[in-house]
């Protein structure tokens, strides 16, 4: 059994304009352990998932469809028991670090409160573990730091102990919503080699939200492409990255940088925009952009199937350019 | 340094800093005094001319105003407010030291009432957004805004005194009862206020990606509220609790009026009028000392519960 698995999740949030179809019809699934990267310009619906997920979506927002998390459906928990598991079976890790810890409270208090509530220890305990849990993240000196208020702490440190909070009681899957994108250069490196060590060490199922396709090769196992709030490829890094069978797949992959390649003149950015949630064309959605359209995408592509885990929402076979 | 001995510091920083807003006052109000027309004898009319001289210089308002000003700066740096040219048996301070224990508790209650409902109200108001309690409550409480303490007064006590009977319809003896009126009055327009500022930053700390953050951990929403969002939802109604204190002392003065409490409210209005200087001098000064102390107070508890600030200041 998957240890997270999404049927036909639709996402839609109520503004004074309409709906904004955020996400439509996604499927997804990750086994205990794995690591999975979710790819995808930005507004694609890559967060806006995963806040269906842990039932955080804003007020204007609803969802339906199913996301059995060990085969039961979060969609449908009450929120006692939603709550048994937020936190502790399932943590999650924000975009923006500067403004996801509360400025009014001790780093002590909100790391210590998830296992406090969660595991039931002393204050004693908790306290010890978060330390210990600082360490691991490599704050310095946390036994003095874990008394300080997060803005005595830069972006790329309270992003560490936004990573060290959620791996507190070492949860089934980890959800990390681009927690590099906020922070410079070379803090990304260290965030990302930080979850690669700390999947190694634990069990955690990893879902990696991101559009740095860099980070993707190096930590995750399966790669899902999102575009315009549906699914349309899924396969292994390998797949992803030296098959690529969905043309936007393929402009995403151009428009990365690449060290075997000496200047940036291989890199271009896909043209053209989304289309607009609001009003979504019949059809296929990257119609507009497709340099391999056809009169056939004026119809919906079909999700086609390779056998071996590859999937693709496209016209094209398996062999086309 | 220590943060404790960075507030210490900031602390009296802050206290030197309001000496000049308090002289300040006190010379705008002593001058603002002396250019109303009219003086303090003219009531007693057809006073024979060398009387009226004997008294004037009695209390030296023969004299250049110039220099009566700095004999009466001189005068109330030793606390000395002088005689009242009005009640004549008394001093301004035997005046004061008389009324303000009544003007003190009507405010305070007021003030701890206000507090206390207006943010308990604003809380329930905040997490029932837009739902008929909300609306019902904030209708309320912009009625509480828009409608004067001096029509409100005259309805409760209609109300409540004269129809009802439950409740003294003025003066004071220190009983409950005599208080309800005057206290609940002078504190609903507070409260209302209180009330809609508490109800908008805690629904805008809500929105907050550290509520979000709360929330995915998986504390229940209780928690997530008491722990985390109540005080950043309060400190917005701790900053207004300063200038509340001006707004509460005015509404005070026609409170003891309408419910003719002994307080210093009654002696400024009749001060006023009989162009008593000293005790329109001493009551405007009691209630400027006050109200600096209170936002003074209210920067301190602000500053306590505001980690930033205090990490800033304590260089
Ligand atoms: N509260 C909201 N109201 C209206 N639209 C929203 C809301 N939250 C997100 N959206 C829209 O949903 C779409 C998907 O957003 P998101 O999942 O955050 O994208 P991303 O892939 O960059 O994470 C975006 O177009 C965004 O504007
Ligand atoms: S279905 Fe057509 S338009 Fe859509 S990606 Fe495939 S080729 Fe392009
Ligand atoms: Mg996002």
């Amino acid at each position: 059994m998957a240890l997270l698995e999404l049927k036909d999740l639709n996402v839609a949030f109520e503004i004074p304009d309409g709906e904004v179809h955020a996400v439509t019809k996604l499927s997804f699934s990750i086994d205990a352990g794995d690591a999975l990267a979710i790819v995808g310009e930005s507004g694609s619906g890559k967060t806006q998932t995963m806040m269906a997920v842990m039932n955080l979506l804003a007020e204007n927002g609803s969802a339906s469809g199913k996301a059995l998390f060990k085969g039961e459906d979060l969609m449908q928990m009450n929120a006692a028991d939603l709550n048994k598991r937020r936190g502790k079976e399932i943590a999650m890790i924000f975009q923006d670090p500067m403004t996801s810890l509360n400025p009014y409270l001790r780093i002590e208090q909100q790391m210590i409160e998830v296992v406090m509530h969660h595991q039931g220890l002393t204050r004693a305990e908790a306290r010890a573990h978060a330390i210990e849990m600082l360490r691991a993240v490599r704050i310095p000196d946390p036994e003095r730091r874990i008394r300080q208020y997060p803005h005595e702490y830069s972006g790329g440190m309270r992003q560490r102990v936004m990573v060290a909070m959620g791996l507190l009681c070492e949860p089934d899957l980890l959800i990390a919503d681009e927690p590099t994108t906020a922070l410079d250069v070379t803090v990304q490196a260290q965030i990302s080699q930080l979850m690669t060590e700390l999947r190694a060490k634990s069990n955690t199922a990893i879902i990696l939200i991101t559009h740095d396709l860099g980070v993707v090769a190096g930590l995750c196992d399966r790669v899902l492409v999102m575009y315009a709030g549906e699914a349309v490829e899924c396969g292994t890094v390998e797949q992803i990255f030296y098959q690529p069978k969905h043309p936007y797949t393929k402009g995403l992959l151009k428009s990365v940088p690449r060290l075997d390649q000496p200047d940036d003149s291989g890199l271009e950015a896909i043209p053209g925009n989304p289309p607009n949630l609001l009003l979504l064309p019949e059809g296929c959605r990257f119609r507009e952009r497709c340099p391999s359209a056809h009169d056939a995408c004026r119809d919906t592509p079909p999700m086609q199937l390779d056998g071996q885990g590859h999937a693709w929402r496209c016209f094209l076979g398996p062999t086309d350019e | 340094m220590t943060q404790d001995s960075g507030m210490l510091k900031h602390t009296l920083r802050r206290l030197l800093g309001l000496l000049p807003t308090l002289l300040m006052l006190i010379t705008v109000t002593f001058f603002m005094m002396r250019m109303a027309p009219g003086g303090p004898f003219d009531s007693e009319k057809l006073l024979p001319a060398e009387i009226e001289a004997n008294l004037n210089a009695k209390y030296h308002l023969d004299e250049p105003l110039l220099r009566q000003y700095f004999r009466y700066m001189g005068q109330i740096a030793v606390l000395d407010f002088g005689p009242s040219f009005q009640y004549k048996d008394w001093s301004v301070n035997e005046l004061i030291a008389q009324s303000y224990p009544v003007s003190l508790t009507v405010g305070g209650l007021a003030m701890l009432l206000a507090f206390v409902l207006g943010t308990t109200l604003g809380i329930a108001a905040a997490l029932r957004q837009n739902t008929r309690v909300d609306y019902s409550l904030m209708g309320i409480a912009m009625l509480g805004i828009s409608v004067p303490n001096f029509v409100i007064a005259p309805i409760l006590i209609l109300l409540l005194a004269v129809y009802a009977g439950w409740l003294p319809a003025g003066g004071w003896d220190w009983g409950i009862a005599s208080m309800v009126l005057p206290v609940v009055t002078l504190a609903l327009p507070v409260t209302a206020y209180i009330a809609r500022l508490t109800r908008g930053s805690m629904i805008e700390v809500l929105h907050s990606n550290f509520i979000r953050t709360a929330r995915a951990k998986g504390l229940p929403e209780s928690v997530v509220i008491r722990r985390h969002a109540l005080k950043p939802a309060i400190l917005p109604v701790i900053s207004f609790m300063g200038p509340a204190t001006a707004g509460l002392i005015s509404g005070s003065v026609v409170i003891e009026r309408i419910f003719s409490l002994p307080g210093l409210g009654s002696y400024f209005v009749t001060g006023a009028l009989n162009r008593d200087y000293t005790l329109v001098m001493g009551v405007v000064i009691f209630y400027g000392v006050l109200i600096i102390l209170l936002n003074f107070l209210v920067d301190l508890i602000y500053a306590w519960l505001n980690p930033k600030i205090r990490y800033d200041e304590k260089y």
